[in-house]
């Protein structure tokens, strides 16, 4: 028996503890938004916050969770109520197939947690370890970026659009 | 009588270390060499910038000169030592806080006798030391590369170093006890292609600055070449007969690892070892090639040159002595580290043939889970992501001792959650 704070909330999960943490959110938890995409820590697609850090589901044993407090996508807001970044992505469009998205907004989340006022540079670091395959990366970008200006921040030197 | 004595030995003292200090200042002067109109970028041969290029590659000097989110050779970076941190300066040929006013000879004898335009004493963790010997030839290659940078205004940092090391003038007493620069004479026993290694590797390459110890006073320890050092966190391991390889380091495997940042038999090139492949990756592949014989020769005793190992399977007994850290393996690592997995498919070496294991400390096996692997030659490919943020100390700590008693060989690690605490202030 293994428990975990998921989303603000006690889970207890009966699993071998070397289970990656992405199969319990899913499978065990009904949590569904963090995809399975590579299992390999390649694409980002599992990317969930452990304690305000972004982390690959697919390779964090359950077991290692420990007293760590996890954070998916679900737990920033829902359809009804979206929480600051999910709107962001919402007002720029920013999916298309939509199965990197739960990824980058955790991945984004961390950031902005850990800064509101990223440079250009730093932002698209802190994104690099998710991919994308449909190419909706300007729109990724722009969301995040309007969401540190939500924040009270904002990313101070934004690249140029192509027009 | 007592105050008159106590007062002469008062002042025989302060005569002393007056005298003493005068002495110092006398052996540490150097006098500034003039400035000079700024070079004309177009006044250089092509050829001579090319070859500068090529030199500046072998010497990676862009690694310290280049601050991490600066632009190339205009410095900021910081280069840790046990007596603080010395920034790489500017070396664009900027008039104000480059070298773009320095002669020729200003920037030779700084090169080769680690005195600055203005006559002050450089610090070691600038390689003079290995620099001296350099040809006339290719101080007058990098020269001319240099001074056809684009200039960048940027004034670097002041040094933070523990007091009184921030006193130059102390510099000249660390010369004269430690700076012997020996003139590379041709060996005629060995083949032209190791004299061209060694005096690329003893000079512009400066390796044993990182793979030699260092004694107290930061001065590497002739006596005990290529016994392995540190760098930024990182361990240097040893390039001589002590080796702890398990697969023997031909001047093949050497040539293919140094171009490319990968060893199927040993390691991948990670930390600072990263950005020495990266430019060795662009140098002149003979000079490469001339490195790998020359390192070759000083791995010809190592074990693993007189017989290869086979690989251990010691899964089960790691597995019952670390149980934790064989679960997290399950976890975390085998996906990609285990027989038939996608990583080994694409030609990532297996664990237990990557020499972190087999080192007498733990510190590079720990930066790579903490820090992650990316194809250090800027060729694309598949990257080991970084645990910092989804393992604990502990939790690193126990995963560490799971692999060197699975993998590893030599003594088990001790102390591994101070350690793990250690890397993670330290390296990039």
């Amino acid at each position: 028996m293994i428990e975990l704070h998921v989303n603000g909330r006690a889970a207890r999960v009966t699993v071998d503890p070397a289970t990656p943490l992405l199969y319990v959110l899913r499978d065990d938890l009904g949590l569904h938004a963090a995809k399975f995409g590579c299992g390999l820590g390649q694409c980002g697609a599992c990317t969930v916050l452990l304690d305000d850090r972004a982390v690959f589901a697919c390779l964090l044993p359950v077991g290692a969770v420990g007293e760590r407090q996890v954070t998916t996508v679900e737990g920033l807001g829902d359809a009804t109520t979206p929480g600051d970044l999910q709107q962001a992505f919402l007002h720029e469009q920013a999916a298309q197939c939509g199965y990197c998205i739960p990824g980058m907004i955790a991945r984004a989340e961390a950031l902005l947690r850990r800064t509101t006022t990223p440079s250009e540079d730093e932002l698209r670091t802190a994104m690099a370890p998710s991919l994308c395959r449909c190419g909706t990366h300007m729109r990724i970008l722009r969301a995040v970026r309007r969401a540190a200006v939500a924040r009270g921040g904002g990313v101070p030197d934004p690249a140029k659009p192509v027009s | 009588m007592r105050r008159p004595r106590a007062l002469r030995l008062t002042v025989q003292l302060a005569a002393l270390v007056l005298l003493g200090a005068s002495a110092l200042l006398a052996l540490a002067y150097r006098p500034a060499i003039a400035e000079i109109a700024s070079p004309d970028p177009r006044s250089f041969d092509a050829g001579l910038v090319a070859q500068g290029a090529a030199l500046a590659r072998l010497g990676n000097c862009v690694s310290c000169h280049q601050a991490k989110s600066g632009r190339p050779y205009a410095g900021g970076y910081a280069v840790e030592t046990p007596i603080g941190q010395i920034y790489g300066s500017n070396i664009t040929p900027d008039e104000r806080t480059g070298i773009g006013r320095w002669s020729r000879s200003a920037f030779a004898r700084a090169m080769r006798e680690g005195v600055g335009r203005d006559g002050r004493h450089l610090y070691p963790a600038f390689p003079y030391t290995h620099y001296a010997t350099l040809a006339d030839g290719d101080i007058d290659a990098l020269y001319a590369f240099l001074m056809t940078r684009p200039a960048v205004r940027a004034t670097v940092p002041a040094n933070r170093l523990i007091p009184p090391l921030g006193v130059r003038p102390l510099l000249a007493g660390w010369k004269l006890l430690f700076f012997r620069p020996v003139a590379i004479r041709r060996e005629v026993a060995q083949s032209q292609e190791w004299n061209r290694g060694r005096y690329i590797g003893e000079t512009l390459a400066h390796c044993s600055a990182c793979h030699s110890p260092r004694g107290l006073f930061q001065q590497e320890r002739t006596d005990r070449r290529y016994d392995g050092g540190w760098s930024a966190g990182w361990y240097a391991p040893p390039l001589n007969e002590h080796s702890p390889a398990v697969r023997a380091w031909t001047a093949e495997r050497l040539y293919t690892y140094l171009r490319t940042g990968l060893s199927r038999d040993h390691a991948a090139a990670a930390g600072p070892m990263g950005a020495v492949a990266y430019n060795l990756a662009r140098a002149d592949p003979r000079d490469v090639r001339a490195l790998a014989t020359y390192y070759a020769w000083w791995l010809r005793d190592a074990s693993a040159a007189r017989a290869e190992p086979p690989l251990p399977n010691r899964a089960a007994t790691a597995a019952a002595a670390h149980p934790a850290g064989a679960r997290l393996y399950a976890g975390a690592c085998a996906v990609c580290h285990e027989p038939g997995a996608a990583m080994v498919e694409a030609g990532r070496p297996v664990l237990p043939l990557g020499t972190p294991l087999h080192e007498d400390y733990p510190a590079d096996t720990i930066q790579i889970i903490l820090k992650g692997l990316r194809p250090p030659t800027g060729a694309s490919g598949p990257y080991m992501p970084a645990y910092a943020d989804a393992l604990s100390d502990a939790q690193v700590a126990d995963l560490v001792a799971y692999l060197r008693a699975r993998h590893g060989s030599g003594t088990p690690w001790s102390d591994l959650e101070h350690a793990v605490a250690e890397a993670r202030e330290t390296g990039e």
